[in-house]
């Protein structure tokens, strides 16, 4: 046996302070009624550090901060030198990229492999892409403004753009955000989500080091009543959401009647599709990525694993094989696979929704493996003769469960591929490229990959269908949310 | 073994018996995704292997080389040093295990045979007018006939990268299956070249094709073209000799050669091997590297591990 000895990154590279206030115009204040929450490492339930709660009147002073920057500094200030500020924040993050990687797998439970190899990187990405777009709009295909400030027909931002983003990609969705916010020239106030606000804060102190003006950048922490408060604050020009449906609706209705532009990222229950003539092995290494990645707390994530019923067997069992391969434990071991699941709350509907999938018949398989005592984890699970009618083929558990259906033509594919209310994304998998046409052609998702699963780049725009939310972020489209086009 | 493997079993040995049929089967295999194969080789290249899982990883590594030597220049001195140093890779560390194997050209076999006599250390010679393999058929049989006769019990093979790339599987499939013959007892390692064969697809269906021919092993290269041995291609190669296992019964060694030089790059393909066939397969009956100057590499990493220091060069010995 070749047992690996545990290989653990270092946690001294960061300096966790013991409290946190929010960030506004460009300093760390306290919230005005002194409210707090903990933020906790899900691997061991070790509280990491207490953060201000703000209530309206913070809310309302960063949105107050985020207008003036907008109208003195930001808005006004020539897309050239905007680009200077975001390309020293770029820098900054790859400079301090270990830092970020280690408290991002701290604070959310995520394999330090990913947060080092995928989040960090595609945030330096982001904003690097971003940055060279900020003196370049008049070319981004929507037109000049109404009223350009610059002449030659520059396209106008928005102005105080309200973003709130979800805890499984923590700094990457806070990237999505603030990257093409930032080039369009709107000004921002950022809520994290309450369970991993920490690289957030992290960041606002980047912004700090790279002099950008104050104001320009507002994090507020806090849980859904924040993000309530900010979203309906009457000085907000935009709202930017990622996060569940059932929240995008409320916030949809909310802002309906208001100027307020509004995109929504919302849940996904992507069909993974695996035709006869796909190269097995590598479509098995493309249902664990599109499941297990990020402990399947992903919206894009392949939880519906379609295979034809030819190849169905083999698929299985040469999924099962690899699972056993799955190392689940530690987040800050670099050879962990699977960490641990990011709060109680949401363990216990990944529990609940497994339990829901026995119940009602199907059958349940995980590898062997052993779950550290202390902290929130769930094996890597796969349930076999799942059908249309089940709730765990319907609704998103958001972790590390794929339901396994099959099909016998490519049409049942496509009809049960497109049988859900979500839209996010897909996969195809098939060694025939006119059969990938076809598929894609009929699926009703944002994103369809083709022989591979979970591939972000800051030039592809990605968003969804139907329940999944509208509005494109990433590539030249995603601009469009942040000007007044 | 199911009722339907035991049928499986007797299918495959048919095969060899036509041109469509091994054809059809070869065809048939599932295709390799490109960029997914090496997208799967690079991340179980990012394995972070420390400490005692390290010390463990380069004891093994060390009894999985083939210390070779194949050129021109070799000299019955030359390979009785390199057989010299097989048996004791570090004379000044009793603890450190002899290699797989000593692998050199036809004609130094007799040479190595007085230095490795009785001990566990094998005995690889190439033959069949290796690396090229563009001789006539009989005068291949004779190679290998003559390098067992002189003491090998390790015969390395190359395949006909002409006929295979013209799609002639069947002659092929019928030299291996003649060469066989000629190892008698001797193991045969069957060499893809698959820096020659380009695709992973074709190295899927000659390793398939060499595996139902008969082979023992299943080896990436030469090394005397430019593309030798690589992550990606290794792992078809695995993948091949695990579902040929599921599908036969019977288990096929592999051997990565050729452009292995490091510590850290073996310990990848032993994390590999260990994600992709498994612990059966982490053995030097089963999974060698065919290589030189890897040896040295070894040596040190193994010298500073145990004593906290590394020492230069000069501390081991060439050969």
């Amino acid at each position: 046996m070749f047992e690996y000895a545990p290989a653990p990154e270092s946690r001294s590279v960061v300096d966790i302070k013991p409290s946190y206030g929010l960030f506004v115009d460009g300093t760390f204040v306290d919230p005005v009624d002194g409210g707090s929450f903990k933020s906790i490492n899900p691997a061991s339930e070790e509280v990491l550090a207490e953060i201000a709660e703000a209530g309206n009147e913070d809310v309302d002073r960063a949105v107050r901060a985020a207008r003036q920057a907008y109208e003195k500094v930001w808005g006004p200030m020539p897309g050239r030198d905007r680009a200077k500020y975001l390309f020293r924040i770029a820098r900054i993050i790859q400079e301090r990229s270990r830092e970020l990687a280690v408290l991002e797998s701290l604070d959310n439970g995520k394999p330090i492999r990913e947060s080092r190899d995928v989040d960090v990187p595609l945030v330096a990405a982001h904003f690097f892409y971003y940055a060279g777009w900020a003196d370049k709009l008049e070319y981004a295909g929507f037109g000049g403004g109404p009223t350009s400030r610059h002449g030659g027909g520059v396209p106008q931002p928005l102005g105080v753009a309200a973003q709130v983003i979800p805890w499984n990609f923590p700094l990457l969705m806070l990237a999505w955000k603030i990257a093409p916010a930032l080039a369009a020239g709107n000004t921002v106030v950022l809520k994290p989500a309450e369970t991993t606000p920490l690289t957030a804060l992290l960041f606002a102190e980047i912004c700090q080091q790279a002099d950008l003006p104050a104001g320009v950048v507002n994090i507020v922490t806090g849980a859904g009543e924040t993000g309530r408060a900010l979203v309906e604050h009457p000085g907000v020009d935009k709202v930017a959401f990622t996060g569940s449906t059932e929240v995008g609706k409320a916030i949809a209705r909310a802002v309906a009647g208001t100027r307020k532009k509004l995109t929504l990222e919302l849940g996904g229950k992507a069909a993974n599709i695996v035709f006869d003539d796909a190269p097995i092995d590598q479509a098995v290494e493309g249902i664990v990525n599109g499941i297990f990645f990020n402990q399947g707390h992903v919206c894009c994530a392949g939880s519906r694993l379609l295979v034809q019923e030819s190849v169905a067997d083999r698929v299985l069992e040469s999924l099962k094989r690899r699972m056993a391969q799955l190392r689940v434990g530690d987040p800050l071991d670099k050879n962990t696979d699977i960490g641990a699941i990011n709060s109680a709350a949401q363990l216990a509907r990944i529990r609940e929704l497994s339990e829901a999938g026995s119940a009602e018949g199907a059958e349940r398989w995980s590898p062997p493996c052993e779950l550290p005592e202390r902290g929130f984890w769930f094996a890597p699970t796969i349930f076999t003769g799942v059908t249309q009618a089940h709730r765990i083929a319907r609704e998103e558990i958001f972790g590390p469960v794929l339901s396994v259906l099959t099909f016998r033509t490519p049409a049942e594919a496509v009809e049960k591929a497109n049988n859900t209310p979500y839209g996010l994304s897909a996969g195809i998998w098939t060694d025939k490229g006119s059969r990938i046409l076809w598929t894609a052609d009929r699926l009703r998702a944002g994103v369809v990959w083709a022989n591979t699963f979970n591939k972000f780049d800051p030039t592809s725009p990605f968003g969804g269908y139907k329940e999944s939310g509208y509005g494109r972020e990433g590539g030249r489209h995603g601009l469009e949310a942040y000007l007044n086009v | 073994m199911t009722a339907t493997a035991t049928s499986a079993r007797s299918d495959l040995s048919e095969l060899g018996r036509s041109e469509t049929a091994l054809r059809t089967f070869l065809h048939g295999l599932p295709g390799v995704d490109q960029v997914g194969a090496e997208q799967r080789a690079a991340q179980l290249g990012t394995r972070s292997i420390k400490t005692t899982a390290k010390a463990q990883a380069i004891d093994l590594a060390i009894r999985m080389v083939d210390l070779t030597t194949l050129e021109g220049a070799d000299t019955p001195g030359k390979v009785r040093a390199l057989a010299a140093k097989a048996l004791r890779p570090d004379p000044a560390d009793p603890s450190c295990p002899h290699v797989g194997a000593v692998c050199v050209y036809p004609a130094m076999v007799p040479y190595v045979a007085e230095v490795l006599r009785g001990s566990a250390v094998h005995l690889a010679s190439v033959a069949t007018a290796f690396p090229s393999g563009q001789a006539p058929l009989d005068v291949k049989l004779a190679d290998t006939r003559a390098a067992v006769a002189a003491g090998a019990d390790e015969i390395d093979m190359v395949i006909n990268r002409g006929a295979f790339l013209a799609g002639r599987y069947q002659e092929v499939y019928d030299e291996i299956v003649v060469t066989k013959e000629a190892c008698g007892d001797a193991h045969l390692k069957v060499i893809l070249e698959t820096g020659e064969l380009a695709t992973y697809d074709n190295v899927r269906r000659a390793s398939w094709l060499a595996m139902l021919a008969g082979g023992d092993f299943i080896k990436t290269s030469t090394g005397k073209v430019p593309i030798a041995a690589t992550m990606p291609v290794t792992l078809v190669m695995l993948e091949a000799v695990r579902d040929f296992r599921a599908a036969t019964g019977r288990q096929v060694g592999v051997k990565p050669a050729g452009g292995i030089r490091t510590t850290k790059d073996a310990i990848k393909y032993l994390v590999m091997v260990n994600e992709t066939v498994g612990p059966d397969w982490l053995d030097p009956d089963w999974f060698r590297f065919g290589a030189s100057s890897l040896l040295n590499d070894l040596l040190m990493q193994r010298t500073k591990l145990t004593t906290g220091v590394y020492a230069g060069p000069d501390y081991f010995t060439l050969d």
